[in-house]
C-alpha cells in the first residue's frame, strides 16, 4: 500500500486515493492476479475446455448481476432475483406444451411482472427496496414451488439448442450473456434512461425536482432486473433440461450482489459499473475454480468471498464522503 | 396520495386510530386469524395445537428478539440464519464435553462474530446489510469447515443438554419458557433502560443521538452482539431439541425473522417498534403455517406464498399509515 501511495502525485489524502483506485480497478487487478496464479500453478488451466466450463457456469450470475447493478445504481436492491429464476423455470415447464418460444415468452413475462410488482412497491408505495423484494423472494419462490412441486425433466430440441449449442466456438449461453452485457452497458452509458437512472440513484430529491419521472424510472429498473433474472432462469433451465424450482437460483441474490459490489458499484447508488460487475462475477467464479482445483474445500470459498465483499465495500466507503 | 382519502375527516381521531393500528395491528390480525382458524377447524383451537405452534415458533422468536433491537437501531442482521446453523453444529460437537461446553461454545463463537460485525458497522460506517451479508457467507463457510463440508452430523451426547431442548413442563418444552423469559428481559431492556432508549434514539436519528451524547458506536456494537448471542442460543437449543447438529436447516431463516419483525410493526427505517409486535409477528407466521397444515391439501410452499403476500401487504399498510399520520 505504501509504495502505491508514494507514486501518486499528492501525498495528502493518499489513503483515500488508494481506496478509490482499488474500488475502480481492484477487481481487474484481482482477476488478473488470479489468472496469472492459475497459469503458473494450476495444471490444465489454459485448456479451452476449462475456460468453456467456467464461462458457462458464470453466465447466469453475470446476467442477473447486470440487473442487480442497475437496481443498486438507483440506491435500491433486488433480493428477488433467485426466486424469479425459479419462477421462470417453472413457467418454461408449464408452457412447454405450446412450444419453446411461447414457454420462453411466458417465463420472461413472469419475470417482468414480478419486477413490476417490486418496482411498484418501491416507487409508488414507498416501501424500502430490501423489504419489498424480500416479500417477493419468499412469495415468488413459494409460487414457483406450488406451480411445479418437484424436479421435472423435459426433452425439447429448441431448448437443448439454447442450452448446449455453440456459436463460433463459444457456447450460446455465453454469447447471450456477452450480448446482454453490451446492451446494458449501452443503456447505462448512451441512453437518456441510463442517465436518468443514475440521476435517481445519485440524488432522488434533486432528480424529482428537475422533473424526472422518478417513479416510472424506478419501476422500469426493477422490471429490467426481473427480466434479466428470468433470462438467466431460462438459460439455466435449458442447460439442465429440467426445471427444479426448489433449488434453481437459490442464493443467487447473494452472488449477484457480491458481483456488483466487488465490481465497484457503490451501494449508495448514483453509479453503475457494468464491466466491473462482469469482472466481479468472473472473480468469484475464478476464485471458486482455483480453490476447487487446488483441493481446498467449498467452505474456504465462502469465507474468502466474505473477506472480498468486506474489502470491496471498505474501498468504496472512501468515495462516499 | 390515496392515503388522504384513507384518513378520516377528523384528523386527531384518524391519527390515533392509525397509530393504534400500526402498533397493535399484528396482534389484532393474530387474534382474528386464531378466531377464524378456531371456527373453521375443530382441531385448530386445541391446547395441543397451541403448544405445537409455541414450540415450533420459539426458535424464530428468540432470534427475532435480537433482530428487533438491531432493526430499531436502524440496522439489519442477515447473518442470523448462518449463526443459527453454526451454533447447532458447534453445540452438538461440544456436547461430548458436557452441557456447559455445549452451551458456551456456540454462544462464544456466535457472540464473537456478532461483536466483530457490530464493531465493523459501528467503527467504519459500512452498511449493516453488506457487513452481515459477508457474515452470512463467512459463518456458512465456517459451519461447513467444522462439519467436514456438511458431511458430518454430530449427535448430541449429553442427556442434560438434550433435555434443554426436549424436556417439557405443563405441555410446553423448555425453549418456550426460555423464549418467554428472554422476551420479558428484552422488553425491560428496551423500554425501561437507558440502553433501550439509546437504541431508539440511534434508529430515529444517528446524528441527533450522537449530539445528545449517546455512545452511538458502543450501542450499535452491542445490538449486533446481542443478535449474535441470541441466534447462537436458538441454534444450540434447536440442536438439543433435534439431538443433532443438522447442517442443512436454517438457511434463509434470517428472512423469516425479518418478516416477523416487520409484520410486528417495527419499521425497517429504525426508531420505532417493539418486542410485543415482534412476538405477534412470529406467532402470526406460526399460526398461518399451522392453518395451512390444517387444510391438508396445501403444501408448505403455499405457506411461503401467503407469508410473502402478507409481508408485502403489511409494509404497504404501514407506509399508508405513516403517510396518514404525517399528513393529518
Amino acid at each position: 500500500m505504501a509504495e502505491t501511495a508514494a507514486t501518486l502525485p499528492q501525498p495528502l489524502g493518499s489513503r483515500t486515493r488508494v481506496l478509490a483506485w482499488l474500488q475502480r480497478y481492484g477487481v481487474y487487478a484481482s482477476v488478473l492476479a488470479l489468472l496469472l496464479f492459475n497459469v503458473a500453478f494450476t495444471p490444465h488451466f489454459l485448456e479451452v475446455a476449462n475456460f468453456r466450463t467456467q464461462l458457462i457456469q458464470v453466465a447466469p450470475v453475470v446476467i442477473t448481476a447486470l440487473g442487480m447493478a442497475l437496481v443498486i445504481g438507483t440506491e435500491g436492491i433486488d433480493l428477488s432475483v433467485g426466486s424469479v429464476m425459479a419462477l421462470s423455470s417453472a413457467m418454461v415447464v408449464l408452457y412447454l406444451g405450446y412450444g419453446a418460444p411461447v414457454a420462453i415468452a411466458a417465463a420472461l413475462v413472469a419475470g417482468a411482472l414480478v419486477g413490476a410488482g417490486g418496482g411498484a412497491l418501491v416507487a409508488y408505495a414507498g416501501v424500502q427496496p430490501i423489504v419489498a423484494t424480500l416479500a417477493l423472494l419468499v412469495g415468488v419462490r413459494g409460487l414457483a414451488n406450488v406451480l411445479v412441486p418437484q424436479l421435472t425433466e423435459f426433452r425439447n430440441p429448441a431448448l437443448i439448442t439454447l442450452g448446449s449449442r455453440s456459436v463460433l466456438g463459444l457456447p450460446l449461453v455465453v454469447v447471450i450473456a456477452a450480448a446482454l452485457t453490451a446492451v446494458v452497458a449501452f443503456v447505462v452509458k448512451r441512453t437518456i434512461f441510463g442517465r436518468q437512472l443514475v440521476a435517481v440513484g445519485g440524488n432522488r430529491a434533486a432528480a424529482k425536482l428537475s422533473g424526472l419521472p422518478v417513479r416510472r424510472i424506478l419501476v422500469a429498473v426493477y422490471v429490467l432486473s426481473g427480466l434479466l433474472a428470468a433470462v438467466a432462469g431460462v438459460l439455466a433451465t435449458a442447460r439442465l433440461q429440467a426445471s427444479d424450482p426448489t433449488s434453481l437460483g437459490l442464493l443467487m441474490e447473494l452472488s449477484a450482489i457480491t458481483a456488483v459490489v466487488v465490481g465497484g458499484t457503490p451501494l449508495t447508488g448514483g453509479r453503475v459499473r457494468v464491466l466491473g460487475t462482469v469482472m466481479g462475477a468472473l472473480l468469484i467464479q475464478l476464485l471458486q475454480a482455483t480453490l476447487i482445483k487446488h483441493n481446498l474445500p467449498q467452505s474456504w470459498t465462502q469465507m474468502v468471498q466474505a473477506v472480498i465483499i468486506l474489502a470491496a465495500v471498505y474501498a468504496a466507503r472512501g468515495r462516499k464522503k | 396520495m390515496t392515503t388522504l382519502e384513507a384518513a378520516p375527516a377528523a384528523p386527531a381521531k384518524g391519527e390515533r386510530a392509525s397509530q393504534i393500528l400500526q402498533h397493535h395491528g399484528a396482534l389484532m390480525v393474530l387474534a382474528a386469524t386464531v378466531l377464524i382458524g378456531g371456527i373453521a377447524f375443530d382441531s385448530f383451537a386445541t391446547p395441543r395445537n397451541a403448544a405445537n405452534i409455541a414450540v415450533s415458533s420459539s426458535f424464530v422468536a428468540i432470534i427475532a428478539i435480537g433482530m428487533t433491537f438491531v432493526v430499531i437501531s436502524g440496522g439489519i442482521d442477515l447473518s442470523v440464519g448462518s449463526s443459527f446453523v453454526l451454533a447447532g453444529v458447534l453445540a452438538a460437537y461440544g456436547s461430548r464435553y458436557g452441557v456447559v461446553v455445549a452451551l458456551l461454545l456456540p454462544l462464544a463463537v456466535c457472540g464473537t462474530i456478532g461483536l466483530l460485525q457490530g464493531l465493523v458497522i459501528a467503527r467504519t460506517g459500512m452498511a449493516p446489510f453488506i457487513v452481515t451479508l459477508a457474515g452470512l457467507l463467512g459463518m456458512r463457510g465456517l459451519m461447513l469447515a467444522v462439519s467436514g463440508e456438511g458431511a458430518n452430523t454430530y449427535l448430541v451426547e449429553s442427556d442434560a443438554f438434550a433435555s434443554l431442548g426436549q424436556a417439557s413442563f405443563l405441555g410446553l418444552t423448555v425453549p418456550v419458557y426460555i423464549t418467554l423469559g428472554l422476551f420479558a428481559l428484552g422488553a425491560i431492556l428496551l423500554q425501561r433502560t437507558g440502553f433501550g432508549q439509546s437504541v431508539y434514539a440511534i434508529g430515529g436519528s444517528e446524528e441527533a443521538a450522537a449530539l445528545m451524547g449517546v455512545p452511538v458506536a458502543r450501542v450499535k456494537t452491542t445490538v449486533y452482539l446481542l443478535s449474535g448471542l441470541l441466534a447462537g442460543l436458538a441454534g444450540a437449543l434447536n440442536a438439543a431439541r433435534l439431538s443433532s447438529g443438522v447442517t442443512i436447516l436454517g438457511a434463509g431463516l434470517e428472512l423469516d425473522v425479518i418478516a416477523a419483525v416487520v409484520i410486528g410493526g417495527t419499521l425497517l427505517t429504525g426508531g420505532a417498534g417493539g418486542l410485543t409486535g415482534t412476538m405477534a409477528g412470529v406467532l402470526l407466521l406460526g399460526v398461518i403455517q399451522s392453518l395451512i397444515n390444517q387444510v391438508g391439501t396445501l403444501t408448505s410452499s403455499f405457506q411461503q406464498v401467503v407469508s410473502g403476500a402478507f409481508l408485502a401487504l403489511v409494509v404497504v399498510v404501514q407506509r399508508l399509515l405513516h403517510r396518514a399520520q404525517h399528513l393529518s
